[in-house]
């Protein structure tokens, strides 16, 4: 029953949510509207869903979320540097990552948060979803920077989507 | 006086960020590289804007959070536009300072 009318409680939940925080208020008209629309919504899109989302374990979600936004700051901040610097002595480079994450989402939240961190942009996620192609502004060692992806953001969102 | 330094703070910090986003779309040397100004911009640079707004209309309205949801639309749509862009890119084979991977691998779709 809950899987029927709830097939995807996360979307629910955040749509709910970026409801009332649109219309700031927590009155009971705008809850009661906001629950319709968390309902509806979802179940208007299901057919772009490829497979369910799941979270496994909220925690390592909120360990991940504040790993990333902490990533950002300090990495602006290198960005600012080079940026600012001789354009000259920057190496950019094109590091391909091998995936092991297999969940659609799973793959597109990687992609979101390599582009999100500065000094990465991720270009191409190959047609079977194994690899995605990075665009690195400045790299001393590909392999590292593609390992560094790897155990950073990837296991953590293994973790969390268990596939 | 504490609020208007927290709140000038933080907006000088997203200002900061923003020009240099901008500076790094003018002056880097090839396409690949230039799409890493304004990514940038996006996450500090409105990142500290839209703090300072949370903590000025937090202090005289009461509670603001209606800007977190900003931060979420951008997050969800940064990064499919520098996707597009890079994939563009790499169709046309735009001139790059990083070797460019082979057509195999970058025209395929």
């Amino acid at each position: 029953m809950t899987r029927r009318w709830l097939p995807h409680p996360v979307t629910s939940c955040v749509l709910l949510v970026a409801w009332l925080l649109l219309n700031r208020s927590v009155d009971a008209g705008h809850v009661l509207l906001g629950a319709l629309l968390a309902v509806v919504i979802p179940l208007a899109v299901r057919r772009f869903f490829q497979r369910p989302v799941r979270l496994r374990r909220p925690r390592a979600a909120v360990r991940l979320a504040l790993v990333v936004l902490w990533d950002i700051v300090l990495a602006n901040v290198s960005v600012a540097r080079l940026v600012l610097g001789p354009s000259a002595r920057l190496r950019p480079a094109f590091v391909e990552v091998a995936l092991d994450v297999e969940h659609p989402v799973a793959v597109a939240l990687l992609a979101s948060i390599v582009t999100m961190t500065p000094g990465t942009v991720s270009c191409d996620p190959s047609r079977d979803r194994r690899r995605i192609l990075v665009h690195a502004l400045d790299v001393d060692d590909p392999d590292r920077l593609a390992r560094e992806i790897k155990s950073r953001y990837e296991r953590p969102l293994l973790e969390i989507f268990a596939c | 006086m504490l609020l208007e330094i927290a709140v000038s703070f933080f907006l000088l910090v997203g200002a900061f960020f923003t020009l240099v986003g901008a500076i790094g779309l003018a002056r880097l040397p090839d396409f690949y590289m230039r799409l890493h100004g304004p990514t940038k911009a996006t996450t500090l640079g409105v990142g500290g804007t839209l703090t300072a707004s949370m903590i000025y209309f937090t202090a005289i309205e009461g509670t603001s959070l209606h800007e977190l949801l900003i931060t979420l639309f951008l997050f969800v749509t940064a990064p499919v536009s520098a996707n597009l862009l890079a994939r563009a890119a790499l169709r046309l084979r735009l001139r790059s300072r990083a070797p460019l991977p082979e057509a195999s691998s970058a025209g395929r779709d």
